[in-house]
């Protein structure tokens, strides 16, 4: 039974491997559809890699190739998706029923169901817009498609809010992927990360679906404005929103100033460490499980594809930051104990899956220390020290992409000044 | 004897096919091959002529710009052909062997009476310069300029590489004399890099180095850098320790001898043992009756650096070593062999596939595919991990592929040669070609620089 199975599946691959070289002939220079070759290399080179060897210099080659290595990444993203579906499946429900409280963990089918209906669209624009302008700039420049996109598909899904509508995924991708990428010459060129180019251009040009508290909760904004009376004392808000409307509207319980440790501790009530570590709060479909990412990120550091430098140094400036914050003190936002920021926005999935980008981050080792560090201060300081931006991760993250470059200049110029110092030495 | 430098960031590849320490007699006959083509950046100019009988140690050719470096011929017989290409470039010359080897008689004093422009020209006039290299650029030394030493590794720590311990176990005495000559060129300044404990430490009138760790531990590029690494401005030789051995029986007898010891060796191969051959020889000669399956890939040298050879073709000039391996042409179905695959076949230095699960002591059967298509550089920190100079690979690479000089020589292109960057090419996620890139650098320097 098992060995018929084996060998039916063997005889399809033999089947598809012939197929595809009968086709070949048609897709190479000068045959009927050579235009189309893009098409057909991706296709082909998906199923199987190709027969090229090399020729001259070394002889064999590591197995490890681009596409396994973008796939990972994926798979190191199905933690937060999988979670994300569940959480944006839950707070849909926790606003049909009109009540926040609802518990975590239960109808989990009904919930995930619920979710996948949001998500999936979602994902299945991100992927289909891209992937389509991907190949038509293959298909100008003639060549198949580079495996960039499809980490980038993935992750643009996961910054969204679960509200937002499917136009605006697929106008952020198209953006992200022609002026954030193919404009500089496809994968492996771009400056800055291609997802937060996406995250950016949608928070800038439509900031009211992207930001705010009425965007993170599937279905909130509808129901406002039709039954606004069942949704009586229920905030949409995320965690950072709510710690943001302490900056501005400061809150007062019988006409006296609430004290800073009060504030907090009603912000921990609300959002507590275990739920924000795991990930039970509303936010962008991804990010909201710190746990979720840390596991992704776990494989990525293991499989070597994460730089552990980049993760490691992007977390300690966040806290660094968040304590010195502490230090000064006097409002709420301020006096938040540090380790909250790390797990609470957008800030872990920043920290493992955008700033470990490798074509946009640091290359040089040293640089991804500095540029990690300085990518969770900043993000911090501008999450708490500017309230109108409180998902200040990617901000900070866009920025040090485009610092990176500076970072290796100097670790480079480092280098060569040691070579230039040996020089003058003897 | 100095501290052993011990040298972690590397890698060695593990391939099945070493050669059994036994040594095979590979008979003088038939046509034999010498290549300008195998000198980078050489022009040759003719000595022979089709027709002309030669000796072992006779002229075949000179370089047309520095003619004090002559080729000579490994067999005694006639010269059949000279294999001339595009444009009449001479590819080869091809001479008939008449099975005697006789050999051409250089007189030469004692080695206590030669002067160090002595020993230069000796090694000149019988074709032993050609092996020496020199860096920066990595071609045949040029005689006029002054080096500031002699590097000579007595290892080889490539895969499947020939052990020199075997190979000269028994020639301890010329090889002592080879370095003395050598020290007497050098006026001392001669360094030999060994493994700890090496037998080679008997050897006197050298500079002891002793280098421990992984591949590319007994390249003698990674030893120059952690000895005495290249400046701008400065010349550093180096020699296959083989030819030293050469060299001092040479200087003992007054007689070129053209046999060098050989590991045939590879997953390919049926009788993986040490040959003792002649310079020049027939691939097909070589790997006679070792051979079995059809679809394979001659290499003369390692797996790493060495060249693509049909079994028409002759064994290249620096070569000690024969590998063959299975040509990898042909489709891999991504979930059973290819990218997706399991991958336990798959010799990786990255997690991604579950080469660090597996024992240390398996070995594996690895073929020419390149296991992906060539792709901008995306991945960073990859090369840096198996390449142990102060250099940073990735961004000299970059600076060799757009031909930036400035940025080449700021970033060290005077120290490497392309067999450095081997490794960086094995590992190199995006497939790209990082031996051909920084060669190209290199040629580019020669021309505007030196």
């Amino acid at each position: 039974m098992l060995a018929n199975a084996c060998k039916l599946k063997n005889d399809s691959v033999k089947f598809l491997e012939k197929y595809l070289h009968k086709m070949e002939p048609h897709f190479i220079k000068g045959g009927k559809y050579e235009k189309w070759n893009p098409l057909f290399e991706t296709l082909a080179t998906f199923a199987f890699t190709p027969k090229l060897v090399t020729s001259k210099g070394t002889h064999i080659r590591d197995g490890v190739d681009l596409k396994r290595t973008m796939f990972t990444v994926v798979i190191a993203l199905i933690p937060c998706l999988i979670f994300g579906i569940y959480n944006t499946g839950h707070w849909e429900m926790a606003v049909a029923e009109g009540n926040r409280d609802i518990p975590y963990f239960s109808e989990m089918l009904a919930k995930f169901l619920m979710g996948l209906t949001i998500v999936l669209p979602v994902i299945v624009v991100s992927y289909g817009v891209g992937l389509t302008i991907e190949f038509i700039f293959g298909m100008l420049r003639g060549h198949s498609l580079h495996e960039g996109f499809l980490v980038s598909g993935m992750l643009i899904p996961l910054t969204m809010p679960a509200d937002v509508p499917l136009w605006m995924v697929g106008l952020a991708t198209a953006f992200a992927v022609i002026i954030g990428k193919e404009i500089f010459g496809g994968t492996g060129m771009n400056v800055v990360n291609i997802a937060l180019t996406a995250r950016a251009f949608l928070f800038f040009a439509y900031p009211t679906s992207m930001s705010g508290d009425k965007v993170w909760m599937s279905g909130l904004g509808e129901k406002m404005n039709t039954n606004p009376a069942e949704l009586d004392g229920f905030s949409g808000a995320t965690a950072l929103g709510d710690l943001a409307s302490f900056m501005s509207d400061k809150a007062t319980v019988a006409g006296e100033a609430v004290q800073s440790n009060m504030a907090v501790q009603s912000f921990s009530n609300e959002y507590g460490a275990w739920e924000s570590f795991m990930g039970m709060i509303p936010g962008s479909i991804g990010e909201t499980s710190t746990m979720a990412c840390l596991i992704g990120g776990l494989l990525l550091v293991f499989t070597g594809v994460g730089s552990l430098r980049i993760i490691l140094s992007f977390f300690i400036g966040g806290f660094v930051m968040g304590l010195l914050l502490n230090l000064v003190g006097g409002n709420p936002y301020l006096d938040l104990p540090a380790y909250y920021h790390l797990i609470i926005g957008g800030f872990a999935f920043g920290a493992v899956f955008m700033a470990t980008d490798p074509v946009t981050a640091s290359q040089t080792a040293s640089g991804k220390i500095i540029y990690g560090f300085f990518g969770g201060f900043l993000a911090i300081m501008i999450r708490v020290l500017n309230p109108a931006y409180p998902e200040g991760v990617f901000l900070a993250i866009l920025f040090m992409n485009v610092m990176a470059p500076i970072i290796d200049h100097y670790v480079i110029q480092a280098n060569i000044n040691r070579r230039l110092k040996r020089l003058k030495t003897i | 004897m100095s501290n052993t430098i011990s040298i972690r960031k590397g890698l060695n590849i593990r391939l099945i096919g070493e050669a059994t320490k036994e040594i095979r007699e590979v008979p003088v006959s038939g046509i034999f091959g010498v290549s300008p083509l195998d000198f980078h950046g050489l022009t040759p100019k003719m000595a022979v002529k089709e027709g002309d009988t030669v000796l072992v140690g006779d002229v075949l050719f000179f370089d047309k710009k520095k003619e004090a470096i002559k080729f000579v011929s490994p067999v005694s017989g006639s010269v059949k052909q000279i294999v001339r290409g595009e444009k009449r470039k001479i590819i080869n010359i091809l001479i008939d062997s008449d099975g005697k080897q006789e050999a051409k008689k250089f007189s030469i004093k004692p080695i206590k009476e030669q002067t160090a422009d002595d020993v230069k020209n000796l090694l000149l006039e019988s074709g032993f310069w050609s092996s020496m290299k020199q860096r920066p650029i990595d071609i045949i030394a040029n005689p006029s300029n002054k080096a500031k030493g002699i590097f000579v590794s007595s290892f080889d720590s490539a895969p499947l590489a020939p052990d020199y311990e075997f190979i000269l176990k028994n020639e301890m005495e010329a090889l002592q004399i080879g370095f003395d000559a050598l020290s007497v060129m050098m006026e001392g300044k001669v360094h030999l890099s060994s493994k700890p404990n090496s037998s080679f430490s008997k050897i006197q009138g050298v500079i002891h180095h002793s280098f421990d760790g992984v591949h590319p531990a007994g390249n003698v590029g990674t030893q120059i850098h952690h000895i005495d690494p290249i400046n701008k401005g400065e010349f550093v030789w180096s020699i296959n320790i083989q030819e030293v051995a050469e060299i001092g029986k040479f200087f003992a007898s007054g007689y070129i001898n053209s046999s060098r010891k050989m590991a045939l060796t590879g997953s390919e191969v049926t009788t993986r043992t040490y040959l003792n051959a002649t310079r020049g020889s027939k691939m097909e000669s070589l790997v006679k009756n070792s051979v079995e399956a059809t679809n394979v890939r001659y290499i003369s040298g390692n797996v790493l650096t060495g060249d693509r050879k049909e079994l028409t073709e002759y064994i290249g000039h620096y070569h000690n070593q024969i590998t063959v391996i299975p040509e990898g042409n042909e489709y891999k179905f991504f979930l059973t062999s290819g990218w997706l695959g399991a991958g336990f076949d798959k010799f990786s230095n990255s997690r991604l596939f579950p080469t660090f699960l597996l024992s240390k002591s398996k070995k594996f059967r690895l073929d020419t595919n390149t296991n992906g298509e060539e792709r901008a550089f995306v991945v960073s920190g990859e090369l840096e991990r198996v390449f142990p100079f102060d250099i940073l690979p990735v961004q000299l690479t970059k600076a060799a592929i757009t031909n930036d000089i400035d940025g080449m020589e700021n970033l060290g292109i005077y120290e490497v040669a392309p067999e450095d960057f081997a490794l960086c090419e094995y590992v190199c996620t995006t497939k790209i070609n990082i031996q051909e890139k920084i060669r190209q650098g290199l040629d580019l320097i020669a021309s505007e620089c030196m």
